[in-house]
């Protein structure tokens, strides 16, 4: 179900602006790898390059490669839409879409493709991803109601289930608990932990300890200033990083010394 | 001794003391009593003046300068118990208020009068019968109410399809020069006066079918050359206001793009756009002057769009009163009978358009 990434050289511009410089890295299979660094060196941008989410943004492009499982996804022949159906992404707010019942946000990524399902499929389907993403007992009366009506958290989950329903390889998750009360992340992070089985798992983070929680690899992004590009300052054990980094920098990042 | 000082603490504590957050206010009714008396004075004013000029009283100028003299009236009672900031507070109040007043006379005023008038001949007869054969009274706009569904809906059907997908062009794949030209090309046709629009379809259609050629798909075509440009700018702005986060969550899901924008996007904005939609038929539904030289008048039934002149409501209301026969009468009350249903049908289209907007709005309920 899980695969492997691996990041060469990676350049991520946009236009002319050169917003993430040279990363090198390698993700395992099931496992957590968490980003943590100050607020604009580009790890939200990094993240996006990894299902091609990034060149939405007009004037957008990478340079460098990233494989999955060795399929290189910049290839110029690759289809981004296939790409993006191996490797889900949650993003920071949650955005279930509003003419949908709950139902339907799950089946989002069935129904909005025009593939056709038999009821009993989509039922078991639904039922499935909602109860991996711990939301079935919450919301499996009101499943035709607006998916918008839900809780902030509750919404959370929900996309998360919406991403985890197209049964992608990846999971890329952006800040997802930065708009969620304690108790809703607390669920979200036992979510990850349990996700992790299954799949490969990416998720950037303002939190330290989120990121020393849920996370086996840390990588620490850093900026040398503004209109610089970021960069990739350490990749390691996420213990190593918080307890024994080799860099100056993250040290000073992780005992809250600066950013 | 050190008790001395004690009897006087407790007596400081429980005396009533000013609480620093009040300030004066007028009592509830004082601004309504304040206008009464404006109008009461300028009606004294007024009836000074209707017994020393030996004229008729003049109510409007009674109301309007009485409605003025409460403007100040109200600012200085308010400045002098309540203070600046309130005194500005219900100036402004009374300015809106009256800006508000003063549009709506216009529109109350048209409504009574078409209804006044249209009744005399909102009969059976008149929606039963068209004008074929009838001179003086009698007849009925069945031809120019088959004429004005008939050319709106094929303008809608023509402009509704390109305004759209131009909208979604702009939106969603236009960037740079093309975009930019189209999006001034729009805003200069919302511009051009209708009878030029009726000129093009009229000179369009000569072209092919010969001069002096009036038919109903003239009349559409330059209906719809008014439309377009109405129906492109509301569904620009209404596909604008869909967050970008919705289509991101699409794509993220694997979804193409044209499918994003067919399933995610348009359901999103359908509510905005339909009413958009609705509104650019109301404007055009009413327009006379592209309709009398793109389709002519007749005074028979016509469902043909391709052959034959065709007639519409407000081509008819304009014939039947530059054209009064004998007696003027009957021609002034079938004018304002067909202007009456012509706003009716504009209502009725209205209403129809709140209702698919609720029908199609995001649904918010927990």
């Amino acid at each position: 179900m899980s695969k492997r990434i691996e990041v060469r050289d990676l350049n991520v511009y946009y236009g002319k602006f050169l917003a993430v410089e040279g990363v090198n890295m390698e993700i395992e299979p099931r496992s957590v790898t968490a980003f943590i660094g100050p607020s604009g060196c580009g790890k939200t941008t990094f993240l996006r390059t990894l299902n091609r989410m990034h060149e939405v943004v007009p004037g957008a492009r990478v340079e460098g490669e990233v494989l999955i499982d060795g399929n290189n996804l910049y290839d110029p022949d690759v289809d981004p839409v296939l790409v993006r159906r191996q490797v889900g992404m949650v993003f920071q707010r949650p955005n279930p879409f509003p003419t949908m019942s709950v139902k339907d946000n799950v089946l989002a990524g069935v129904k909005l493709n025009n593939r056709r399902i038999s009821k009993s499929d989509a039922d078991e389907l639904m039922e499935r991803s909602l109860r991996s993403a711990n939301l079935w007992n919450e919301v499996k009366d009101r499943l035709d109601r607006p998916g918008s009506g839900l809780s902030g958290g509750q919404q959370q989950r929900l996309c998360i289930a919406r991403a985890i329903a197209v049964s992608p390889e990846v999971i890329l998750m952006d800040e997802p608990c930065s708009a969620l009360d304690p108790i809703s992340t607390l669920a979200i992070e036992d979510l990850i932990e349990e996700l992790k089985q299954d799949y490969t798992i990416v998720i950037v983070t303002h939190n330290m300890q989120q990121a020393s929680r849920v996370s086996d690899r840390t990588a620490f992004f850093n900026i040398a200033g503004t209109g610089k590009p970021g960069k990739l300052i350490e990749y390691d054990d996420t213990t190593t990083i918080f307890s024994n980094p080799s860099v100056k920098a993250t040290e000073d990042y992780v005992s809250g010394r600066f950013g | 001794m050190t008790m001395t000082t004690k009897p006087d603490t407790p007596a400081a504590v429980t005396t009533p003391i000013q609480n620093s957050l009040t300030a004066g206010r007028l009592p509830t009714p004082a601004p309504w009593i304040i206008l009464g008396a404006a109008i009461a004075v300028s009606a004294a004013i007024f009836g000074v003046m209707a017994v020393a000029g030996g004229s008729g009283y003049n109510w409007g100028g009674a109301l309007l300068v009485g409605a003025l003299l409460y403007i100040p009236s109200v600012w200085l009672f308010s400045v002098l118990v309540e203070g600046r900031r309130r005194a500005m507070d219900r100036l402004v109040t009374a300015l809106v208020t009256g800006a508000f007043v003063l549009a709506m006379i216009p529109l109350v005023s048209l409504t009574i009068t078409v209804v006044t008038f249209g009744l005399a001949r909102f009969d059976a007869e008149f929606f039963t019968n068209s004008m074929r054969n009838v001179t003086g009274e009698g007849g009925g706009i069945v031809h120019a109410i088959v004429g004005t569904l008939l050319m709106t809906g094929t303008a809608a059907l023509i402009s509704i399809p390109i305004g759209l997908m131009t909208s979604v062009y702009l939106v969603e794949y236009g960037h740079g020069r093309l975009a930019r030209g189209i999006t001034f090309l729009v805003d200069v046709m919302t511009g051009i006066p209708s009878i030029v629009a009726g000129l093009f379809a009229y000179a369009v259609f000569s072209i092919f079918l010969g001069p002096g050629t009036r038919t109903g798909i003239a009349g559409a075509v330059s209906l719809a050359v008014l439309m377009i440009p109405v129906v492109v700018r509301s569904s620009e702005e209404m596909l604008r206001l869909v967050p970008n986060e919705l289509r991101e969550a699409a794509y993220a899901l694997g979804v193409p793009k044209w499918l994003t924008i067919v399933k995610v996007v348009l359901p999103t904005s359908m509510a905005g756009i339909t009413t958009g939609i609705m509104l650019s038929i109301a404007r055009v539904i009413g327009e006379t002057a592209p309709l009398l030289i793109a389709a002519g008048f007749t005074a028979s039934v016509n469902y043909n769009m391709f052959d034959g002149r065709m007639q519409s409501l407000p081509v008819f209301v304009y014939t039947q009163y530059a054209n009064q026969g004998n007696p003027p009468q009957a021609y002034l009350d079938r004018a304002w009978a067909a202007a009456l249903t012509l706003i009716l049908i504009v209502m009725a289209l209205n209403l129809i358009a709140r209702l698919v907007a609720r029908f199609f709005a995001p649904k918010f309920g927990r």
